[in-house]
Formats: C-alpha cells, structure tokens, sequence
C-alpha cells in the first residue's frame, strides 16, 4: 500500500479523514462521560455555580435510598417478563413463518410495524387503548378485571408496561429468528424427517441448539433495551400510579432533572451504565464462545 | 376396495390441506390482534369525543376531517414535521459522510492512533446515553448555553452516530481489494479522490443500511431531543405529539388525529424502503 511519507503528510491525512469524527466524539460522548464520572464525586444541584468534591458520598446514598432500590427491582421484573415473552412470540412467529404460508411477506412486514414507530407515540396509543377501549370492552361485557383501567391500578400499570413493549419488539426478534431459521440446512430437517422424527423432536433436538446464535442477539437485544427503556414509560404511565411503574432510567431523569439532585442522579446513571455494559460485553463473550463451537 | 383407497386418499389429503389453512388463519388473526391498536387510532380520528366515549369500537355515520385540520394548526404539524426532516437529513448525510472517511482511515493507515480511537469508538458502544445526558446538558447548557439549537442537535447526532456506522464501515470495507485504490493513487489520483471516486460507491450497501437505521433513530427519537430543544418553534415531531397530548388531554378523537399524523411519515418511509428497513435493522442487530 502506497503510505505518505513525512509527518506532516501524515497529520493531514489524518485531519481530512478522521479529525472531524474524532472530534466530535470526543466532544459529545468522551469528555461528557468523563465528566460524569466527577460529577457525580460532587454535590452540585444544578443551578449554583459553586460546588465541592464529596467522595463516594452519592454512591453510598444510593445505596441507602430505598426508593432507587424500588425502581431497581421493579426494573428487573419488568425486563424478566418482557425478555422472555418477546423471545417466546418471537420464535413462535417465525418459526410460523418460514413454512411456506401465503402471503408470509406480508405477515412478516406487518408484525414488524410497531417498531417503526417511536416510543411515545406508541405509549400514546396504548394510554388510548388501556384507559378507553379496555375499559369500554370491560363493562360492556362485564369483566371486572377490564372495567377499570389498568393504568390507574398499581398491581397492573407495570403489566400494561410489559405488554406494550412485548408488543413493540417481538417483530423485531422475529425477523433475527426468521434469518437464523431460513439458515438452517434443509438435509438436517429433512434427514431427521426421514428417521422419523416428530415436528416436536425436530424442533427440540436440531432446530433450537442451531437457534443457539439467534438466541443470543436477541436475548441481549432485549435486555438492554429493558434496563434502558424511557419513551413508553414516559407517555404510558410516567411512572405512576404512585411510582408503581417507575423505571431505572425514569428515576434517573427524575432525579437529575426535576428533584435537581445532578450528583446523585449522575452516580445513579453510572449504576445503570456498568449494568448496560456487563449485558453487552457477556453477550460479546458468549457468541464468540458459541461461533467456535458451531 | 378400489373405491376405499381412493376415498382415504382424499381424506388425506384433505388433512394435509387443513393444517396449513389453520396456521394461515391462526397467524392472519394474530396480525389482526397486533394491528387493532392502529386500527383504533384511524377510526377515532374521525369522531368527535362524545361518539369515543360512548362507543370507541364504532364506525363513524358522517365522516368528518375537522379533528386532522384542527391537529394540524394546534400541534403545529409543519413546524415539527420540517424540524424532524431537517435534523434528520442532515445528520444521517454527515454521518454517513464522516463515518466512512473515518473507517477508511482507520483501515488504510493503521497505526497505534488508529487502533486506539478505533477501540474507544467500539467501547463506547457500552455506553447508555442516560449515562452521559446530565453531563452533557450540564457542558452545552450551562456552559456553553448552546442548548435550543437544531444544528447542536445535529452535531451531537453525529458524536453519538459515527461509533456504531464507523465500526460497521469498517466490517464492510476490510472486503474491498486494495489494488483498486492503488491503481487510482499511481495514475495520480489524490487521496481524497480516490476514496470518493473509487471507495465510496463500494460502499453503497452499507451506506443503505446504516441511512435506514440513522433515520429510523433520530426521527423516532425523544429523550435527547426533549433536553435539547426547548421553545415550541425548534421541537421535533415526537416532541410536539408529546406536548399536544399533555394539552389536549380528554380531546380523543384530536389526539388520534394527532398520533394518525405523526405515524403517516414513518409507514410511508417503510412502504416505499420495506426490503432495506428489514435487512437493515437485521444487520443493525447483529453488527
């Protein structure tokens, strides 16, 4: 490969191709999310101009505050029930749709729909659907557990939670199912046909141990998207009723930006980023591990 | 016994035929369950709140377009509609045109530098943007008071952006022959020109899908936006469809409306890209 010679040369080339991204991102993710990390060792409130250096001391009242632990765990159930309701349809769909059904294009396109669309606007349609039509249905038809709306009920606001989002990303997991299925070799299935395996053997011993890959993406897919979910929180619930439906990520805007609480809010951030990133680098880990294996 | 055989043959073969009618008809309900929402939406935009409330399951007598033209001027349809175009636009054109000058670079002249930004660049990735929003507004707003501003917007897209299509560049670009270029720098063409007249258009594929996952992001998206943008003439269409509904909150029939506005865009953009979005979002997944 022809290089250029000299240094000056070198710094050019450098400046034309990659000082614009480079500074950029520096700019906007690198110094920020350095700054972070002091700002959450201090106590500012986001208004004076003046503050100080506090240690760990906004780590240990996290830790202490019982309300971040609330959210925490309701975070945790809500990403367990929707990681594995969106895997569970997901595949069920796909595997649905990779038999040769008639008009499966536009199957396929249609349960990808409510991905296209943002997560507010979704959240709104939904706030419509719990408050309005469920309820409508419900005393039309006199079932009590619809007649009054889900989101004004804290045992059930988090579950209208886990509905919209299983319902926005299981189009999405489907289509990384669909291209792990279309993948699979068709002499494998037709060979276990052969020596008479069952449509449920089939799928138990040879089509599930080769989705191992699929699985993976989407898993991890899921989860992230879980602990970071905002938009549809927001616009369905905004948290309530009585903090019954407050995230991990809605506690930490709250924090920061209405309760003005910047240190603690941004030591709170950090919490959820080591979370994030111990989900991507393990999924990392595992489909690398798995790739040999294949 | 002839007529036996024949007769369990069709039997048969009827059987064969039911099932997959049944998984057929199972799946089409299903997508009739996944689409009622929008359904909902389209039917309700046509009434008044009076006909919702007391029936929001039926069909209008008098079709009426008073709630779209009211939507429209009230949650100042245009306004957002040209910011979202315009932020968008710009910032998946600079993407695309900074991510892949980039990658080019980090690929052609390897060096410790490279490595090294190429590796912050795929750490970042890790990085959830909750984790850096406080420190960021608190550098643009406080600081530097650029905040309520498009184009700090469009910049901070771009910050946020180059990570993920720099490395997807990357991936792509190791399969282009270098003899190309070489041919083109001998017979003196520059570096610039060459990766312009000669690299980039390789990249086309690669261009498509990351255009189609960059725009689905930054049009859909709220949180960033909602911290930069403040005053009512800079917001993006989620921003303003928030802000609509939290004014008009009891008016259904106007905010279906509203939200039926604000979704024509984006099914119009997968309509007219179907193939591309999905492979897209595909490749987005597993990068």
């Amino acid at each position: 490969m022809v290089t250029e010679k000299g240094f000056c040369a070198k710094l050019k080339a450098f400046l034309i191709f990659a000082g614009p991204t480079t500074f950029v991102f520096f700019t906007v993710v690198i110094i920020p999310f350095l700054f972070g990390i002091y700002l959450s060792l201090t106590n500012w409130d986001g208004i004076a101009a003046a503050y100080r250096f506090i240690g760990w001391q906004n780590y240990l009242t996290v830790f202490q505050d019982q309300l971040f632990w609330k959210s925490f765990f309701l975070t945790l159930k809500y990403v367990f029930f929707t990681v594995v309701l969106v895997n569970v349809i997901a595949f069920v769909l796909a595997y649905l749709l990779t038999r040769g059904v008639k008009g499966e294009n536009f199957l396929r396109a249609g349960f990808f729909v409510p991905n296209l669309i943002g997560g507010i606007v979704l959240g709104l349609i939904w706030h419509f659907v719990f408050s309005r039509v469920l309820v409508f249905i419900g005393k039309s038809l006199n079932l009590s557990f619809l007649s009054y709306s889900w989101l004004a009920n804290p045992e059930k606001a988090l579950w209208a939670l886990v509905i919209v989002s299983v319902w926005q990303y299981s189009g999405y997991m489907m289509i990384i199912h669909i291209a792990g299925l279309v993948n699979i070799p068709k002499e494998l299935i037709e060979a276990a046909i052969i020596d008479g395996a069952s449509a449920g053997q089939r799928i138990r011993r040879i089509i599930l141990p080769l989705m191992v890959p699929s699985f993976v993406v989407t898993l991890f897919l899921t989860l992230q998207r879980g602990f970071m979910v905002y938009d549809v929180n927001l616009a369905l619930t905004d948290g309530g009723p009585f903090r019954s439906t407050e995230l991990i990520s809605m506690h930490v805007y709250k924090k920061a930006f209405l309760a003005q609480e910047y240190g603690i809010g941004q030591a709170q951030a950090f919490f959820l980023f080591i979370i994030v990133a111990a989900i991507t680098l393990a999924q990392v880990y595992f489909s690398k591990k798995w790739e040999v294996e294949m | 016994m002839k007529d036996l055989r024949w007769q369990f043959e069709i039997k048969e073969k009827k059987r064969k035929n039911i099932l997959p009618f049944l998984r057929q008809l199972l799946l089409y309900l299903l997508l009739a369950i996944y689409l009622f929402p929008f359904y909902l939406v389209v039917i309700n935009a046509f009434k008044d709140r009076r006909a919702i409330i007391s029936n929001p399951l039926g069909l209008v007598r008098p079709v009426k377009l008073t709630n779209f033209s009211a939507a429209f001027i009230k949650m100042n349809y245009w306004q957002g509609f040209w910011n979202s175009l315009v932020i968008t636009a710009l910032s998946v054109v600079l993407i695309a045109f900074f991510s892949s000058m980039t990658a080019y670079y980090f690929l052609r002249y390897q060096g410790r530098i490279s490595k090294f930004l190429f590796f912050l660049m795929v750490a970042s990735m890790l990085i959830p943007f909750q984790a850096i929003m406080i420190p960021l507004v608190r550098i643009y707003g406080s600081t530097f008071k650029l905040l309520d501003n498009k184009w700090i917007l469009i910049y901070m897209y771009l910050g946020f952006g180059s990570s993920l299509s720099v490395f997807v560049y990357h991936g792509f670009m190791k399969s282009i022959a270098v003899e190309l270029e070489e041919a083109a720098l001998v017979d003196g063409c520059t570096r610039i020109q060459t990766f312009f007249k000669i690299v980039f258009p390789l990249l086309r594929p690669t261009t498509i899908t990351l255009v189609v996952l960059n725009v689905l992001w930054i049009w859909n998206d709220f949180l960033l936006p909602s911290l930069v943008l403040i005053s009512k003439t800079n917001r993006t269409l989620p921003l303003s469809t928030f802000y609509f509904h939290g004014t008009y909150t009891s008016d259904y029939g106007l905010l279906m409306a509203g939200l039926l506005l604000t979704i024509i865009p984006v099914i119009a953009f997968f309509i007219l890209m179907q193939k591309h979005v999905i492979s897209g979002m595909l490749q987005g997944a597993i990068k």
